[in-house]
């Protein structure tokens, strides 16, 4: 423990820009993988322990494509395509089996899929740390701000998060589909009586969960290294996020990715051995207080 | 004495005589060092089962107890230097101990929530491990061997004893749970599990039974931890890590969660799957995966539970079947 570097931390203005903006990279991250994760739950009733699976092939298909064309739009936007059509063929061909069954039977799928996706990006990318490099648009002097150092790439992350944040939030709450969701997540079978098909909508609402988590991996792969098992930590996180936000809520998600983001950066600065112990620690007092999430409905 | 309990209890002796005779039979340090480690993760195993297959209490964090019953016993042993027994019983009570706080709080809670509750609390735990260095050892794990001093004439730090040691505690373990879930409290966690608030209009108690269901499986997923900590010598975060709950999860998913031996087969067709893949394949994760999704996707139960499904089909009529 390490009470007084926090201390001076927090006494100066530099140190508290600096662990604020690294929380939000860390929070904003966690983000996107947290909604995907969250809706998945909200409308199927399952946890895809793939999702951070999702993340890391995210992350790789950034790299591929970066490497392949240059261009940073191309890369994050064909590599968000790309997990969602793997999030989608998930879901269509294996995870729909076992849907209605013993939950530890889903875990048990999905747990074999994160294997297997582990294992074919160690076969396909290799098992060695890898990582992209920062896009040349953003090879600019960082800025200062009341003397803490900020990255630009660092505000062109929070920034589009935020955007995704909302466009997601508003196609949830504003849209005909985002309707049709929340539909199905109150009463699938009603839903399909009245003409939709939930297969389809189930495999699109996986889809979205790939692409915003894809989407977060080609975000991360400038600023983190690419290593084959980087999902799991980041599943881990977005656990505790979407427990600690309640399950199924996009607003839970964003405030618990960023109180997990910040306690993350300012733990280890003071606390650097038990910054783990202090998310969990936070967890068991959410899950005790209020069991269903700070942002969470009583589920019947 | 019920007469399937003499059952069972010869069962066990017969079972157990086996196993003490095998080495003899067969002498092998590989063999004895995969029974030893055998005994220890079929015990976890089983006592996951208890609240997962008996009790409905899906457990994401059940390895905490595994750890702490290493960790309590490779520290009394280190730091106290007293008798093996003692030390034994000692950290069968700190374990109880710590499953009754945690399931205290833990129990409460419904289904996923549950889930997630445990998971936090283990993940809590291996925190406090890695922090604790002068006590724990930190991310290094209880180094420096475990002391074994003789007792009764019975040489702990001599394998072969140690092997006979871990299977009397495997049978004797195995008899006590299986005594427990043919008991009347087992069947009241039966009936919990299929229906927990009917069994509370009976007048049950449910919060008590869940909480002595979770402190009796805390205690038999420590005695394992102890086995372990004898058999490598020491203690290690992994113990307490959610991994070691997660594979406890895979060897009853294996096995099989509704007939009582199944966890104890799930456990030895992982170790073999295990040793089996790393020997023929590079491709562990891949191997590994696609047997998985086998079980899941194809047999879509463990192994056991598969087996008495067929064996019930085969046996019964056609026009009286129910369900499939």
């Amino acid at each position: 423990m390490d009470l007084s570097s926090l201390a001076n931390c927090l006494g100066s203005p530099a140190c508290v820009v600096t662990q604020v903006t690294s929380g939000l990279i860390i929070g904003m991250l966690l983000f996107l993988v947290a909604a995907g994760l969250t809706l998945i739950f909200g409308v199927l009733k399952v946890i895809n322990f793939t999702h951070g699976a999702f993340y890391m092939l995210g992350a790789y298909f950034a790299l591929t494509i970066f490497q392949l064309t240059g261009s940073y739009v191309a890369t994050l936007l064909g590599a968000a395509l790309a997990t969602a059509l793997v999030g989608l063929a998930f879901e269509r061909f294996f995870m729909s089996r076992v849907y209605g069954q013993n939950i530890l039977m889903q875990l048990l799928v999905c747990y074999g899929f994160i294997l297997i996706f582990d294992d074919s990006v160690k076969i396909i990318w290799g098992p060695e740390f890898k990582s992209m490099g920062m896009p040349s648009t953003f090879q600019v002097p960082p800025l200062f701000i009341a003397g803490g150092v900020v990255p630009p790439f660092y505000l062109f992350l929070v920034g589009v998060t935020v955007a995704i944040g909302i466009a997601l939030w508003l196609v949830i709450e504003r849209t005909r589909f985002g309707k049709t969701v929340r539909a199905a997540a109150h009463n699938p079978s009603m839903v399909s009586a009245l003409g939709v098909n939930t297969g389809i909508l189930y495999g699109l609402v996986f889809a979205l969960g790939g692409l915003l988590a894809g989407f977060a991996g080609a975000l991360a792969a400038p600023v983190r290294s690419l290593t084959p098992g980087m999902g799991f930590s980041i599943l881990i996180e977005s656990f505790i996020v979407t427990v600690i936000g309640g399950m199924g809520s996009i607003v839970g998600a964003f405030v618990g990715s960023l109180l997990i983001g910040l306690i993350r950066t300012f733990g280890s600065v003071g606390f650097p051995l038990f910054t783990e112990g202090l998310m969990y620690l936070f967890m068991v007092v959410v899950l005790i207080a209020k069991p269903t999430g700070l942002f969470g409905k009583e589920v019947a | 004495m019920r007469r399937s309990a003499v059952r069972d209890l010869l069962i066990g002796a017969v079972v157990l005589a086996a196993l003490v005779l095998l080495p003899v039979l067969w002498p092998s340090k590989a063999l004895i060092d995969f029974v030893i480690r055998g005994a220890a993760l079929a015990l976890f195993a089983t006592s996951l089962n208890l609240l997962v297959g008996y009790g409905g209490l899906v457990s994401f964090g059940h390895g905490m107890f595994f750890g702490v019953g290493a960790y309590s016993f490779g520290l009394l042993m280190q730091r106290t230097g007293m008798p093996i027994p003692v030390a034994f019983v000692v950290t069968i009570v700190v374990t109880a101990a710590v499953a009754l706080l945690v399931g205290a709080i833990c129990v409460r809670l419904k289904e996923i929530y549950f889930a997630f509750l445990t998971l936090a609390f283990q993940m809590f735990l291996h925190s406090l491990i890695i922090l604790w260095v002068p006590l724990t050892g930190g991310d290094q794990g209880l180094l420096g061997g475990i002391p074994r001093p003789p007792f009764f004439g019975i040489d702990l730090g001599d394998q072969r004893q140690l092997y006979i040691a871990a299977c009397v505690l495997l049978v004797a373990g195995l008899l006590l749970m299986r005594h427990i879930v043919e008991s009347p409290f087992g069947f009241t966690l039966r009936m919990i599990r299929d229906n927990a608030a009917r069994t509370g209009f009976l007048g049950v108690e449910i919060f008590r039974i869940k909480l002595v269901a979770f402190v009796l499986a805390g205690v038999f997923a420590g005695i394992g931890g102890v086995i372990m900590s004898l058999f490598v010598s020491g203690a290690y975060p992994e113990f307490a890590y959610w991994t070691m709950s997660g594979e406890g999860i895979f060897m009853i998913m294996l096995g099989g969660i509704t007939t009582f031996l199944g966890p104890t087969i799930g456990t030895v067709i992982l170790l073999l799957l295990n040793d089996f893949v790393t020997r023929f394949t590079e491709h562990h994760g891949l191997m590994l995966g696609a047997i998985i999704l086998l079980f899941a996707l194809g047999l879509r139960r463990g192994i056991t539970d598969f087996l008495v499904d067929h064996w019930r089909r085969t046996r019964t009529p056609a026009a009286t079947r129910r369900g499939h």
